[in-house]
């Protein structure tokens, strides 16, 4: 009797439309109110920043390290004008071209930075939780060992190690990027082997286990994808920590040198001593530019993170006035149930 | 005790309608439902989950979620329940309605001794020196019958058993003499002869304190035992609303009938065993697929603690083509035979052979050939399936895992077979595992099981995380495919009924030890051992007239040990 019910019931439920199911385009259409505020907030100033690093070619008016334009010098520490709208650095410098370039030099960091550090922090992850053991514990031991080393300094070590004092644009960039590496491998190390420990005592993955299923296919098909949930969230909020870590290193004098690069940490660092004889423009314009990004890099994360626990989403309330189409059972939606089903196929016969 | 007198009304519902704002639009639960209890009575509400019952009785303590607008009156005394405010709604909580959850251990806070919890709610309602709030702590906790009352009051939870801590949360629910107790499931988490303890203390409450009780569960013998209505409540309508004698001899509505007819009952399987054990004793000869010798499995302990036994020198044996049921309470070590005999648990002692290999000190290189052998069903369907792959990759993995298939798409045409051979449409293969209810889940469990055709079937407590009408239809369908495909089956629960229906032979586990094993008929028509009588006498029938008669012997069973 039972066979053909859920056929009978089965309206052929659309999937949902592809784009919807992109992973912030959903949370951006299931936010109301505040979240949602914030959640656009942060994804307009992050729309904003990866258009300017992209088109930063088309909307600086000079080079990063022009100091001259028709065999006319810029002059230094220049208050803005028409020439120059938000004026010139000591060292001679546009700083609107500067800060736009500068957008570039701190994405091509995020990215490399995020790509390095996240593969190999989650293989790392899925393997050491879902194996323990010897590796678990010697992996873990190293790991605690980088996070109890001040983020900034090991930054310093290691693109001291990397480059060697050379800093050209790809050699400061990587030196930069792997340092930040260094100390991102081992949050996404902890969370993803968090997860797989959680997930190793499923009863999905002892259900593969008693089927024989080899271990490299539990971790990679069963346990991989299910432990990955978490990782947008950290990936914006590392990548607005890049940009902090890249902006600390070149504020100290590590970053990249200005012939290779605008970098807005070193745009800072020169301009400490301005800022005393009241040249105010150029330290404020670098230093917007590094707090707007990190903000909207945060504000997004901060926002999938409360949307994706759904004791933290606010959602519409329920219209009390207007009924809903009749009682639904507490299942996922378009969940079936075995007894409505038989109910209404006797009713129909 | 309560201000109540007998027979005066101390709810009264009047047109209850619950709406939840989700994700999926607005979720109507409870549907005007209009209900009342009386001082001194018991009204069961009973529903299959998601019927709405739960969300009713939450109202009634004014517990809803943010999410959750409720509209119509939910009267207590004189406060509509649904409309005052916060203030005047945490006065009444403890001193005119009391809830009891359904979870003991996560009901208590781990870090506060039960003295003090019982005593928070005195704070809450009135002042009370230390030692006159202990005193009156240890007044309640003598009441509802924990031993050396005066000396546990400073015990903390984890030193109690499950029961005991049932009876300190009912206890927290007395102590300021509430006119209405709301109990959700208050015995689902306990084993059945603490089930029965439970009840005739909520009897009791009853009884001497003239409370009346809101017992919401989906045991239709524990409503048999204590309810003096019943309500039934299907998709968030009070269906049906009578008597309890009535309502089990008679049921008017055509979802009570069926609710009725799913209920396991002792008995009801003596019949059929018989006739599958004269069609098996023709092929009788064939070695028994699992063999274990005073079997012995140990957990290690922490840290000079020494390690805990589950399994004490336990011997059996499954033949070819047989049902072997599994019964005991928990930590009886029935999960942990199972999981050794499937290889996920180790065995320290004595010797288990499954289909002829030693596990003892077996490597997993040896044993993953004969996991093609061997299927495997978990307690739980809802966590069983890998939530990221359709119900067609998951049945398709044993085939893929074991190279009958390159991959889940070559294998779907025998997927589909497998999805009919369980009665399911094809068309389920392209679903979510979410996406299916709990019933459909498990028989999509049975399927990946089968896939391979296996010799040995490990069934962990299949069907106690379904509701009973669902119950029922699942092991229909397990007793049919095994009719077909003959697999050799453990069967384990904690449900003496459920276990009665399949089984060939019953064996219960008793603390890690082998107590008794025989037929059904044996087992339950003449148990030897007094834990197996206890146990029998423990399981609430679904029929008033003679649980009455089945407490009065268990009662005399009890002065007897």
């Amino acid at each position: 009797m039972s066979i053909n019910t859920a056929e009978h019931r089965s309206v052929a439920r659309a999937k949902r439309p592809l784009w919807t199911r992109i992973p912030v385009v959903h949370q951006l259409r299931q936010s109301v109110g505040l979240q949602r505020g914030m959640l656009v907030a942060g994804l307009v100033l992050t729309a904003i920043f990866v258009l300017t690093a992209i088109f930063a070619p088309l909307l600086a008016p000079f080079g990063f390290s022009q100091l001259e334009s028709g065999n006319k010098n810029f002059g230094a520490q220049q208050a803005p004008s028409s020439a120059h709208l938000l004026g010139t650095t000591v060292g001679g410098y546009d700083v609107l071209s500067r800060v736009i370039w500068g957008a570039q030099t701190a994405l091509f960091v995020i990215v490399v930075a995020i790509v390095l550090s996240i593969f190999l922090g989650v293989v790392l992850g899925v393997v050491s939780g879902y194996l323990g053991g010897w590796l678990d514990r010697v992996l873990v031991v190293v790991c605690d060992a980088v996070y109890a080393f001040p983020t900034l300094l090991l930054a310093i070590v290691m693109s001291i190690v990397i480059s060697g004092g050379k800093s050209n644009l790809v050699g400061g960039v990587l030196a930069a990027a792997i340092s930040i590496t260094v100390v991102f491998i081992p949050q996404y190390f902890r969370v993803i082997r968090a997860e797989t420990v959680r997930i190793k005592a499923e009863a999905f993955v002892e259900s593969a286990k008693v089927l024989g299923a080899s271990s490299g296919r539990i971790m990679f098909r069963h346990i991989l994808r299910n432990a990955t949930r978490t990782l947008p969230l950290i990936f914006t909020l590392n990548a607005s920590e890049a940009i902090l870590t890249l902006a600390g290193l070149g504020f100290l004098g590590f970053g990249i040198e200005p012939t290779s690069a605008a970098e807005w940490g070193y745009d800072l660092n020169k301009s400490i001593s301005d800022v005393t004889s009241g040249i105010w423009w150029t330290s404020v314009f670098p230093g917007l530019a590094i707090v707007l990004v990190v903000l909207g890099m945060t504000l997004v994360g901060e926002s999938l993170n409360d949307l994706a626990d759904p004791r933290l989403r606010t959602r519409r309330r329920a219209a009390a006035a207007v009924p809903p189409p009749g009682p639904t059972l507490d299942l996922a939606p378009g969940a079936s149930s075995d007894i409505v089903g038989d109910l209404e196929l006797e009713r129909q016969s | 005790m309560s201000t109540l007198a007998r027979g005066q009304q101390a709810v009264g519902i009047t047109d209850l309608t619950v709406t939840f704002a989700t994700d999926g639009g607005d979720v109507r639960a409870v549907d005007g439902v209009s209900l009342s209890v009386n001082a001194g009575e018991v009204l069961a509400i009973v529903g299959e989950s998601g019927s709405g019952k739960t969300v009713t009785a939450k109202t009634i303590l004014g517990l809803l979620p943010e999410t959750a607008t409720a509209s119509g009156a939910v009267l207590l005394g004189n406060d509509n329940v649904v409309s005052i405010s916060h203030a005047r709604l945490r006065e009444i909580r403890g001193t005119s309605v009391a809830m009891v959850f359904q979870e003991p251990s996560t009901a208590l806070n781990p870090v506060y001794t039960v003295g003090w919890q019982i005593a928070e709610g005195l704070r809450a309602h009135g002042d009370y020196t230390r030692a006159q709030a202990k005193a009156k702590a240890i007044e309640i906790l003598d009441k509802v019958g924990i031993p050396d009352a005066a000396e546990r009051v400073n015990y903390y939870p984890h030193q109690f058993s499950g029961g005991q801590k049932q009876r300190v949360v009912i206890a927290m629910a007395l102590v300021l003499d509430p006119e209405l107790i709301v109990a959700d499931e208050p015995t689902t988490a306990l084993d059945v002869t603490v089930q029965a303890e439970i009840l005739d203390l909520l009897r009791r409450c009853r009884d001497e304190f003239d409370t009346a009780i809101v017992l919401i569960t989906h045991n239709m013998g524990v409503v048999a035992d204590l309810a003096d209505r019943v309500a039934v409540m299907y998709q968030g309508e009070v269906v049906e609303e009578a008597d309890v004698t009535s309502l089990f001899g008679n049921p008017q509505h055509e979802y009570t009938k069926r609710l009725l007819a799913a209920v396991p009952c002792l008995g009801s399987g003596t019949v059929k065993t018989q006739e599958r054990a004269a069609k098996r004793a023709l092929t009788v000869g064939k070695a028994p697929l699992v063999v274990a010798t005073g079997l012995e499995i140990e957990y290690p302990g922490r840290f000079g603690r020494p390690s805990f036994r589950a399994v004490n020198g336990v011997s059996f044996e499954i033949g070819a083509n047989e049902v072997l049921g599994l019964v005991g309470e928990s930590g009886s070590g029935k999960t942990t035979i199972g999981r050794a005999i499937g290889g996920l648990t180790r065995i320290t002692g004595g010797s288990l052979s499954v289909l002829g290999q030693e596990m003892r000190g077996v490597k997993e290189r040896q044993f993953r050939p004969l996991r093609s052998d061997i299927g495997f069903v978990f307690q739980d369907p809802a966590t069983s399936f890998n939530p990221l792959l359709t119900i067609a990759e998951c049945v398709a993995e044993p085939l893929v895992v074991h190279g009958r298939a390159r991959d889940a798409r070559a294998a779907r045409a025998r997927v589909d077979e497998l999805l009919e051979a369980v009665q399911l449409p094809r068309a389920f293969g392209d679903r979510y595992p979410h996406e299916l209810s709990g019933g459909q889940r498990q028989r999509a469990s049975l399927a990946r099981a089968l896939a391979l055709q296996p010799k040995l079937l490990i069934a962990d407590e299949p069907t106690s995380a379904l509701d009973v009408s669902v119950q029922a239809r699942v092991l229909e369908l397990f007793a049919e495919l095994q009719r077909e495909f003959g697999f050799a089956a453990l069967f384990i629960s904690h449900d003496l009924a459920v276990v009665d229906i399949l089984a060939d032979r019953i064996a219960v586990l008793y603390h890690g030890e082998l107590v008794e094993e025989g037929t059904g008929a044996d087992v339950l028509g003449a148990p030897r051992h007094p834990y197996t009588r206890r146990l029998l006498a423990s399981l609430p029938v679904p029929n008033p007239a003679e649980q009455a008669l089945r407490r009065e012997e268990l009662r005399l069973l009890r002065l007897a040990d």
